[in-house]
This record gives C-alpha cells, structure tokens and sequence, in this order.
C-alpha cells in the first residue's frame, strides 16, 4: 500500500514504502485529533462567552432525558469509531513490521555499552556502521551482551528492543541510498546517548565492493564451523559419535517436539537455548545429556554457531 | 475530642494548637492534610530544580555543565521524585486528606491514627530518596528497568527502591483509610449519588492504590533481591527474563497514571461546576467513568512494550484495550464542557486552571492514541513524544488542577483569599508556558530524538531550545503561587465561609474549619450541586 502512496512533504524523509506509509497514517491521526480539538475549543470559548455570569442570556431551556442519552452516546461512540479505524489501520502495519519476509539479507547485530557490532553472512564484521544494499529486504537478527537496549532507525520508523538472552528482529526494505541515523533508544547506562551511529544504504554493486573490501575471507558459517569444533559439539552430534544425540543438519526452520509434547519451532532462539539454556527444550527421544554452555560460549560465537547448523545440508552429521 | 474543645466550637483546627507536636502528632484530617502539602511542596521544588538543570543542560547539542553520569542522574531523581513523591500524593493527600470527610459531613477519616502513621511513613520514605540522592544518586531512570538496575548500574539504586517501596505503604494506608472512610462515615441522608464527584474519583483512586500498589512493592522487593543477594529474576543471565521486569513493573504503573490523573478529574467536576454554578453535566455517567477508567486500567500495561518483545497479539489486545479506555476520559471532558452551557460562568483563577486542564488534557490524551496505536508506537515509543505525551497528562493535567484546587479551596484551607490576578496571571503563565515547553518535544520525539538522551544530534538544537524557554516560564509560574500564597496568608483578605458561592457541605462550614468540622452530624437532604444555591440550613439536629 505504502508503495502507492506519495512521500509526505514535511519531516524526516522517509528511507522506505513502510516509512511513507507510516507518515501519511501519522497525519491522518493529526488531522483526526484536530477534528476532536476544534469543537471542544470552540464550544469551551463559546459558552464562557454566551454564558458568562453577567450575561442575560436565556437559560431556561432543559434537555430532555432522551436527547441527553442520545448527546451522550453519540459523543462518545463516534469518536470511539473513528479511532478505531486508526487502531487497525496502525495493527496492519505492526503486524507488517513484525513479519520479516523470507529470504531476507540476514546481519547479526549485538548490543553493548555502548555500541553495536554488527555481522554480515560473508563475515565482515562493522561497529556502529551499518551498510546495506538498496532495495533488498534486510532482516536484522539482535541480541544483547549487557543490559536492554533499542535498535532505532528513525528514517524507516522502526526500531526494536535488544534484549540480553534472546533474539529478536528487525527488518526493511530501504528505498533510498544515503547515510541516515541509528540510535540506541532504550536507556542503557552512561554512555546511551552516544550509542549511536550511522545506517548507510547502497546501491547493490557499491554494497557488493563494500563487502569485497571488508575483509574477512572467512564466511559467518566457516567461522562456526571452527567454534563448533572446540567446543566439541561433534562429540555428541557428530557421525562417529556413540551418544544418541539428535542429527544438527537440516534442523533449521523445522518444528520439533520436545520431551515434554510441546512443539517448537527450530529458529535462532531456539537453537540459542538448545546451547545455553538445555534445560528449556529437551528433544523428545533422546537422553537429556547435552550440556550447558552459557558463560562459556560468546554471544558472537553463538552467532557464527547458528549460523554453521543453519549452513548444514539435510542430514549432514559433523 | 476533649470537653473544652466542645465547649468552644467556634475554634478553628489552625488555632488548636500552637506547638510542632500539636502538628506532627496530630491525627487531625486537616491538619495531616497540611504536612502533606508542606511536604510535597518541597519534594516538588526539589523535582522541579532537577527539571530546571535538565532543560539548561539541553540547551546545547554537547550539553553544558554535566557529565553524562550526573545527567542520567538528574533525570532518575526528578522522575522518582515526581512521580511518588508528588504527582501520586498530590491531590488525595492533600485536598483528599482535607476534604473527603467533610465533604462526606464527618467529623475525621475512619482511621485517624493511620492517617497520622502514613504521613510518617512517607517522609521516612522520602530520607531514604533524599539520602540515595545526597551520597551519589541513581541513574536507573525512574522505571528501574532490570537487568540494568539490578546488575549494571553504578548508582545507588537499593536506598532509591527502599525509598520507593516503603512510600507504596504510605498510599495504600491513605487509600485504604479514604475507602473505608467514603463507605462508613457518610452523615445521614448523604448516599452514594448524593456524593459530590470529587468524593466519588478518589474512591476510584483509592481502589487502584490498594489494588497496583502491592505489585509495585514486589517488583521492587524483586530487584532488591537479585541486586543485593544475586538471587535471578529478571538477568538472563541468572536465569531470569527481562521482559518480565517490565509486565510487572507496567502492571502497576500504569495504573498509577490514573492515581495521578483521577485526582485530577475529581478536582476538576467541583471546579466546573462551582463556576459555572451549575450540577455537573451527566452526574452519573461522570461517576461510573470513574469506576471505569480505574478498573479498565489495569488491562492495558502491555501498550509500553509494543517493542520490548511481547507477542503481536498481545500487542494488538493491548493497543484495542488502551483505545477503549480514552472513552470515559472522553466522556468527562464532554461532560465537563457541557456543564459550561446554559450555566453562570466566571473565570476566576480556579476556572482558568480547570479550562487549562481541559486544553493540556486533551491534547495529552489524544497524543496518547498515537502511542497506543501499535503501528504508530513503534517509531514514537522511548523517544520524546512520549515525554510529551505524559507530561501533558500527568503535568499539564495533574499539576493544572492541583494549583486550581489550591486556589479554590485555599480560603477554605486557610480562611484568608489569594490575590485573585495573580492567580489569574499564573494560570495564563502556566498553560502558554508549558504549550512552549513540551510541544517541541512532540516533534523532537517524532523526528527521532530518544529519550534520555544527554547529548544530541545538533539539528534539534532550536526546538530544544524553544522547549527549555517554556520551561523558564514554567519554573516562574511554578513559583509565583509560593510567594504570594504566602503573603495571602498574613495579609489577604478574610473569607467568608463561602467566598464563591460554591455548594457542597465544606462551604457550609466556617472557613477556616473547626477542629471536628461540624458542630452536630448535617444530615443531607439534598442532590450534589444544587444550583441555583437556596440558603441552607448550616447544621441539623441529629439524636446524638
Ligand atoms: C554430551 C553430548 C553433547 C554435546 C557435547 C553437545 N550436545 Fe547438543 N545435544 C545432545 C543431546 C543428547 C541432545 C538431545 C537432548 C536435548 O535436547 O537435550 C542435544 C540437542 C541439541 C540441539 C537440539 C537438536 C534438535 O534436534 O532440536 C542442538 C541445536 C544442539 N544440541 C547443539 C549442540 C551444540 C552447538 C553443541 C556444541 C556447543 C552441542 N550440542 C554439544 C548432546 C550433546
Ligand atoms: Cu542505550
Ligand atoms: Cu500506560
């Protein structure tokens, strides 16, 4: 819908069709309130005036029960309805801004005092600086090493929180290249308001140069790959192992059952608990003998983590 | 009550001792009404320096004097300070305490001595924010979010919690003491809908006080725990959630918006109807919306956490929750101006406060379904739109009636009358000054600026500067009302016992009040808000 519709003239230029969308909802909900303002000023101004106690005005006239209960419903349920419009209207987008689509770019993001670290697929790593190609869905995928914090881009008119212990996303489709900025938005300390930095939108191929550029021959994948080894994941999960531990390959985005009977989806925050909480999820079928890792493994090193049992082919045992 | 004070009725309660005991032991309503008010006073300019430097050090993109450690430090202590030691005592402790039992035509509250005891409590309760505030202060922010406050801040975060827990005690005492009050003590003939309005919002109040207060004494009790002995509620880190910080903290303080605001709204059905001399428009209807709003107040604590994590759905019942809840306050202020027509109106200072609470309130509530609007919450949320929001709300609300009840029942209170266009000028100078202050921060917020924030991004350099000018006016007008109510007291004018003409049973009393109020028990024989005023018999026989 937002793709339709024209870049408002005044404020922040939007950076995306949910930001244009966004704004033209705002002034909606402007125009809608000066719509409840107006008659309230007027009448308050009015009646002082009419009614003030010098004046002779005739005061004799009394409402009727009926019409009074009919005034009173009536001032009461239309506004009611009206602002119901902006409630669904405002449910559509949160549920747009709450639903990545699939095949999105995916960057990790991790939040610290004070600053933000972020994590590109092909492993480049940035702080406080986060390019991304135009015109592409980006899917950011956040946690926290500390305490909350929010990860604003007042430009797309989203921002979420970042919290410690979990994984929660953000996603956009910029529609403009340019350098735009990026707050932290949840108080966090000292430092919160110099948490900040700068969200720089590129065209593709720039993206791509950006990438080249930036190092790291090594993929966030291949980067797991080592820190599974380690930590001997492949111990227990690996094809020579002989613990019965459940097969990691093709895992991702499947739904399995737990040995209490729930079913969970198998995403990033599940496999991050699978790791430092194994309490949560025990997998149906097998001995609940998978340790606990939390304090020893780095919330980046969890990245890189999920990012290799994500990369492994349908059945594939390390 | 002794036989001599019996035998002289006609002494007033500030003539019934002289002694500081005969004040900080009195179990006198009007008297403890007093303490409050001296009390709160002072927490209010101690809040208000702190929004005083604030506003000066964001004059400059860079900040001026402070570091950014002493700054989050002035915000967290004008926050707490604000909020439990002035905004939710305000209005019931003070013109509640004062005012409920002779409203009601009795003689006290129900539970004198509890009375005295809550006072206590809070002034115990505000050493301990003082202290927190003198050996370092806190830099939390007034929410106290976890796992930051129980694991990563550096201030002094367990004196501040102390602080805030033991003051919950005090209002849940006070709100206990105004329900039991409201129910049992009503003089003969004063039934439920011959209440004023006033009497019928603070016991809407007091019903969250007992209800919300609690929760909060037990949150807080949970960060004392996993601060001090690292016991995991809420870091991950120990095994905690976060997010369940913020579902338990929101349950109560949302609600406690409305200890702030129905206050408030009491305040305001006395005052439209006294100067407009006419019955409250929809009596009815004004009181159950009371009801309503306290109790539709507690379902809708999740529209703070529309980015915190909780689940879509939960959001959006949260957001049609918080949608439905603007309907009686809607309805109030529809009311409230309807009272205006076909009646007698006169702008004196009492009226003005209460026309300006309508304008700030209105537009505070109608900024408040932008946030309640999920969509639209997810880029205003934790920037200063919402700082505007709530200040319109809670300040340009709460604190617009609070000075309008001070002026209004001041005669009462103290038996003398104000300078009348001061008080006029101070109610100009408080509803220009804090337009100029906080719509700035509306847009502020809607550009992208975070709350909290010491430093800037330096485009928003002018309208921070325009909000810290309103803010000048404010601290000016905030101030004014010290002075020349003070001068009022030796030198203003005597008032009679009902100076505006006003009904209700406190104006039937002499001004200032006799230490048990009425001679013998009023028995009430007619509506609330009986304009055009009959002369009224001032007290009824009753068989003792
Ligand atoms: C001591 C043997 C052992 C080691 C070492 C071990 N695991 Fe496990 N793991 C298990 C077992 C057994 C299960 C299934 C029972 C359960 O859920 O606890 C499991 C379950 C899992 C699951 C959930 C699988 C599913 O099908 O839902 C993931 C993901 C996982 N482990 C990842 C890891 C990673 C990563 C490492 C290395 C850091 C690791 N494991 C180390 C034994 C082990
Ligand atoms: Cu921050
Ligand atoms: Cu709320």
């Amino acid at each position: 819908m937002g793709a339709i519709l024209p870049t408002p003239p005044i404020g922040l230029t939007p950076l995306s069709a949910y930001a244009a969308e966004y704004d033209w909802l705002f002034f909606g909900m402007c125009l809608l309130s000066l719509c409840f303002m107006v008659p309230i000023a007027v009448a308050i101004v009015y009646f002082a005036v009419k009614y003030h106690k010098d004046s002779k005005a005739d005061r004799s006239e009394r409402i009727s029960r009926r019409s009074r209960l009919i005034l009173e419903s009536s001032w009461a349920g239309i506004p009611f309805l009206l602002t119901l419009g902006v409630f669904v209207w405002a449910g559509k987008m949160y549920v747009e801004w709450a639903t990545p689509p699939k095949g999105a770019l995916e960057i990790a993001v991790i939040g610290k005092q004070w600053m933000w670290k972020f994590q590109h697929p092909g492993g480049q790593r940035e702080i406080n600086t986060l390019h991304v190609p135009v015109g592409r869905p980006v899917k950011l995928v956040m946690t926290s090493q500390d305490v909350i914090h929010s990860l604003f881009l007042p430009a797309l008119r989203i921002k979420m929180d970042v919290i410690p212990g979990r994984y929660t996303h953000l996603w956009f489709t910029a529609t403009k290249t340019g350098t735009f900025r990026l707050e932290c938005a949840e108080y966090c300390g000292t430092d919160h308001s110099r948490m900040g930095g700068s969200l720089i939108v590129m065209t593709s191929a720039d993206y791509q140069s950006w990438l080249a550029h930036a190092g790291t021959a090594i993929s966030l994948a291949a980067a797991g790959a080592e820190v599974y080894r380690k930590n001997g994941c492949s111990g227990c999960h690996g094809a020579n192992s002989t613990v019965h531990a459940p097969t990691l390959g093709g895992l991702f985005g499947t739904m399995v059952r737990t040995a209490d009977g729930r079913e969970v989806l198998a995403d990033e925050g599940y496999i991050r608990d699978c790791i430092t909480l194994p309490d949560k999820n025990r997998v149906a079928g097998f001995p609940p003998i998978m340790p606990d890792f939390s304090g020893t493994i780095s919330e980046a090193d969890l990245i890189k983590l999920i990012a290799y049992i994500r990369s492994l082919p349908p059945g594939a045992r390390p | 009550m002794t036989a001599e004070a019996k035998a002289l009725p006609s002494k007033s309660y500030l003539e019934d001792g002289y002694t500081l005991s005969s004040w900080f032991f009195s179990t006198d309503h009007k008297r403890i009404a007093i303490l409050y008010f001296v009390s709160i006073t002072l927490f209010f300019f101690v809040g208000g320096a702190a929004a005083t430097l604030i506003r000066l050090e964001l004059l400059s993109p860079t900040g001026l004097f402070l570091s950014n450690d002493a700054y989050n430090r002035l915000f967290t202590i004008h926050g707490v300070v604000m909020v439990w030691f002035f905004l939710i005592p305000s209005i019931p402790n003070t013109f509640g305490n004062f005012l409920i039992p002779i409203m009601i035509g009795a003689k006290d509250l129900a539970f004198p001595k509890l009375n005295l005891a809550s006072w206590w409590i809070f002034v115990l309760a505000g050493c301990f924010v003082i202290a927190a505030l003198l050996i370092g202060g806190v830099d939390t922010g007034w929410t106290f979010y976890a796992p930051f406050s129980t694991m990563f801040s550096n201030g002094y975060v367990v004196p501040a919690v102390i602080g805030v827990f033991i003051a919950g005690f005090s209002t849940i005492l006070t709100g206990l003491n105004f329900i039991v009050t409201i129910h049992k003590l009503r003089a003969p003939g004063m039934t439920w809908f011959r209440l004023p309005l006033f009497v019928w919002a603070i016991y809407a109040t007091s019903l969250v006080m007992v209800l919300a207060t609690p929760v909060l004494a037990t949150t807080l009790m949970l960060i004392f725990a996993e601060r001090v002995l690292g016991l995991g509620f809420f870091d991950p880190k120990l095994g905690g959630d976060p997010v369940l910080y913020q579902h338990l903290f929101w349950f109560y303080s949302h609600p406690a918006v409305y200890i702030m605001v129905l206050p408030a709204m009491a305040v305001m059905s006395e005052l439209m109807s006294a100067f407009c001399k006419r019955r409250v428009f929809g009596y009815k209807v004004v009181a159950y919306s009371s009801l309503a709003i306290a109790g539709l107040g507690f379902l809708v604590w999740g529209h703070h956490m529309f980015v915190a994590g909780e689940s879509v759905y939960a959001g959006l019942v949260f957001s049609l929750l918080s949608f439905s809840i603007a309907v009686p306050s809607a309805i109030k202020v529809f009311n409230w101006t309807a009272t205006m027509r076909k009646g007698y109106v006169s702008l004196d200072a009492p009226m003005l406060f209460a026309l300006g609470f309508i304008g700030l309130f209105v537009i505070g509530g109608l900024s408040g379904l932008f946030v309640a609007a999920t969509g639209l919450d997810v880029h205003l949320t934790r920037t200063y739109f919402v700082i505007a929001h709530f200040h319109f709300i809670m300040v340009g609300g709460t604190v617009s009636c609070y000075f309008g009840a001070l002026h209004f029942w001041w005669p009462k209170m103290t038996g003398r009358m104000y300078p009348e266009m001061l008080g006029r000028g101070t109610a100009l100078m408080i509803f220009f000054g804090f337009i100029l202050t906080f719509m700035p921060q509306f847009i502020l917020g809607w550009l992208g600026m975070p709350r909290r924030y010491h430093l800037y991004p330096p485009e928003f350099q002018v309208l921070n500067v325009l909000s810290s000018a309103g803010a000048s006016i404010l601290a000016v007008a905030y101030t004014l009302p010290l002075i020349y109510l003070g001068w009022s007291l030796f030198y203003g004018k005597r008032a009679g016992a009902n100076p505006w003409g006003a009904a209700g049973l406190e104006w039937l009393i002499p001004s200032p009040p006799p230490r048990e109020n009425f001679e013998t028990v009023p028995v009430v024989t007619w509506e609330a808000y009986p304009y055009p005023l009959k002369p009224q018999p001032v007290e009824r026989k009753e068989t003792p």
